[in-house]
């Protein structure tokens, strides 16, 4: 009979085999799934992962991967402190949208204005408004012992209404000749995130690889990393050593909530353009599957993001050349997550085949 | 705004409609979490329960075999997080979360096809002489049928809680699994039941909004109702008499909300969407929850 045994320590060697592991099973699982779609299996898969990379087209798909990453991976680091510690902030979602509109609202109110100093004060405004909207519930769990997982979710929603009320009243553009959305900030020279747009270059970009480099070193170099471990290890132990849990939930989500509220403001006045009822567009959500997936470490992270953005991008391919719906990758993308979880017990629990454990 | 257009009879009959999805996933969640097992996944299997028993429904043309089939297809989904949870001993935050945007994938993919469609009607029971009493009439006695059901689960799930010997393992397989596996019970083969039970009456509930409210089919119709659901078993101390005044007092803020829009207040429609949502924030910051399970969200695994 199958046993598991928990492992003394978990296994190194898994810990990175894992992921790779949920990754091929996913493939084999989709695979099925496009066959039970009525697709070819082989050709799905190989337009989803591999066509955005190396097919003739190739030129136009690599610099969407940068666009479609960034958010991810900006959303996913400040995410992974968080997991780490224990506390969940599911509403990257909504911190995202909020950070998008702060940032938006400053850019519109200087337009037509030109000067340097407006792309820094849209970014200021965006980290801000994303850092406050995350307060919210870090605040009442301090304070009150809410749950912060059902108030930062209640706040996506929120948010969401939020965005539609600005992209049809106050933000609206004036010259829209009453279309919903605001004015488009990507075609406005200082408020736009975009550096080089033809090789997707934008400031979210360059923000998600530093970002990926002070986490890396925050987590592995300095105290705040260790307590951050700490406390999701052994919150007992963590309290001995003198950590503040209050605090450090209210730190925790401040970064996660600053860095997607970034991630909507770079998203807002570059790729997407303008503050619009659709503009968000389940980044946060996914967010989580790409923390996860890089195993709450910055660089995993960075190429969780990579894979994710790719099955977007792929996903748009096989559905305007195969006629794969939309939905079939979203099923993909938590069939990922389910799989990760699940191979995860080989990293804690050791297989027994058979025999009694000794 | 013209206030007199809402009438109190119809407000609080349509409360009794509106609180019945979240009361259903709610009351299946709540004996979940009484079993130890934190199951984030209820929009997950909501929704999926809306689309199966929108599904079923359009293509038997019977409303009643579309719940079956709701409630076996949001407990089929539930069983995918047990395994997980339960033989893979995987973090139940995530898998929770894992399974809500399976789900709600799932259940886009599903649904393609019967956008659009509307379900097979489904008539309200207008109960004699109970039916005919003035004001309490209307707002309790002349519902469809669901209403009635889902008062019985609650009730049935009270009594099972309270009075049942089963019902005694259960709580104790909640409070301390160890203890309980010491006893000799099976904690996993308890919580897979109590998992199972858990999605089957989240199914119920989505089926309610694609079937009897709404009564269509669109992608991401659950709307956060799950959420609601989970936010009303804290509320209610996981005890079922509070929770049903939970999901009374959500279906009330939902109606109410609704009928202001309607009678064209003063404060914009996004505003007044936003009202269930922060009420659930309010509630759970200023209800003080009472203690939770002793062994809710740990995972249990027998060393020998």
């Amino acid at each position: 009979m199958l046993m598991l045994e928990k492992r003394p320590q978990p296994s190194r060697a898994w810990t990175y085999a894992t992921p790779v592991l949920a990754v091929v099973l996913t493939m084999l699982c989709g695979g099925l799934l496009f066959a039970a779609l009525g697709q070819d299996p082989f050709e799905t898969i190989r337009t989803i992962f591999l066509d955005p990379l190396f097919s003739e087209f190739a030129w136009f798909y690599r610099p969407q991967l940068l666009i479609k990453g960034a958010p991810l991976v900006l959303i996913a680091i400040g995410l992974s402190f968080g997991f780490r510690a224990g506390i969940w902030n599911i509403g990257a979602e909504g911190q995202y949208i909020v950070g998008a509109i702060c940032g938006a609202a400053v850019g519109l109110a200087f337009f037509p204005l030109e000067s340097f100093i407006i792309f820094p004060l849209m970014v200021l405004a965006g980290a801000v408004g994303g850092l406050l909207w995350a307060m919210i519930p870090g605040f009442l769990r301090v304070r009150f012992g809410t749950n912060e997982i059902l108030v930062s979710l209640m706040l996506v929603y929120v948010a969401e209404q939020l965005l539609a009320s600005m992209a049809l009243g106050t933000l609206r553009n004036p010259d829209g000749m009453g279309f919903p959305g605001s004015r488009n900030l990507a075609q406005y020279p200082s408020a736009t995130s975009w550096i080089n747009q033809s090789a997707g270059m934008h400031w979210g970009v360059v923000t998600g690889f530093i970002a990926v480099i002070f986490a890396y070193i925050a987590l592995s170099r300095h105290i705040f990393g260790f307590n951050v471990r700490l406390s999701g290890q052994s919150p007992r132990a963590a309290k001995f050593a003198g950590v503040n849990p209050g605090k450090l939930v209210l730190i925790c989500m401040g970064i996660s909530g600053a860095l997607a509220g970034l991630a909507g403001l770079f998203e807002v006045s570059g790729p997407a353009g303008q503050v619009s009822i659709d503009f968000g567009a389940g980044y946060g959500f996914t967010a989580i599957i790409v923390a996860f997936l890089g195993r709450l470490h910055p660089v995993g992270i960075l190429l969780a993001g990579g894979l994710m953005a790719l099955t977007y991008i792929g996903g748009e391919i096989a559905q305007s050349n195969l006629g794969l719906p939309v939905a079939a990758i979203q099923l993909l993308q938590g069939m990922l997550l389910f799989f990760l979880l699940a191979v995860d017990v080989l990293t804690n629990y050791r297989v027994n085949w058979g025999r009694q454990p000794a | 705004m013209d206030l007199s257009s809402i009438n109190p009879i119809l407000l609080l009959a349509s409360l009794m409609v509106a609180a019945t999805p979240i009361m259903l996933a709610a009351i299946g969640e709540l004996v979940v979490e009484r079993a130890g097992v934190l199951n984030l996944g209820v929009e997950g299997m909501m929704i999926t329960g809306a689309v199966c028993g929108f599904v079923v429904a359009v293509n038997t043309g019977s409303p009643w075999v579309g719940f079956i089939g709701a409630a076996v297809g949001g407990a089929l989904l539930s069983l995918i997080f047990g395994f997980l949870t339960q033989f893979l001993m995987s973090n139940q935050v995530a898998t929770g979360l894992a399974l809500t945007l399976f789900g709600l994938g799932l259940s886009a993919l599903m649904g393609q096809g019967y956008i659009g469609i509307k379900a097979p009607a489904f008539p309200d029971w207008d109960i004699p002489l109970l039916g005919d009493i003035p004001v309490i009439g209307p707002i309790v006695f002349q519902h469809d049928p669901m209403v009635y059901v889902g008062l019985a689960i609650v009730a049935a799930v009270w009594a099972f809680l309270k009075y049942s010997r089963a019902g005694l393992i259960l709580r104790a397989v909640g409070e301390n699994h160890e203890a309980a596996h010491a006893l000799g019970y099976h904690v996993i083969r308890v919580r897979m039941l109590a998992i199972m039970f858990g999605g089957a009456c989240a199914g119920l509930g989505g089926a309610y909004l694609s079937l009897v409210r709404v009564p269509q089919w669109t992608e991401g119709m659950t709307a956060g109702a799950g959420w609601i659901a989970l936010a009303i078993v804290v509320f209610a101390s996981w005890r079922p008499g509070r929770l049903l005044l939970g999901a009374y007092l959500f279906g009330g803020v939902t109606v109410l909300q609704l009928n202001l829009q309607a009678a064209g207040a003063a404060i914009a429609v996004e505003y007044l969407s936003m009202a269930p949502y922060l009420a659930t924030i309010a509630v759970l910051v200023i209800m003080r929850a009472g203690r939770a399970p002793g062994s809710l969200g740990q995972s249990f695994h027998a060393s020998r």
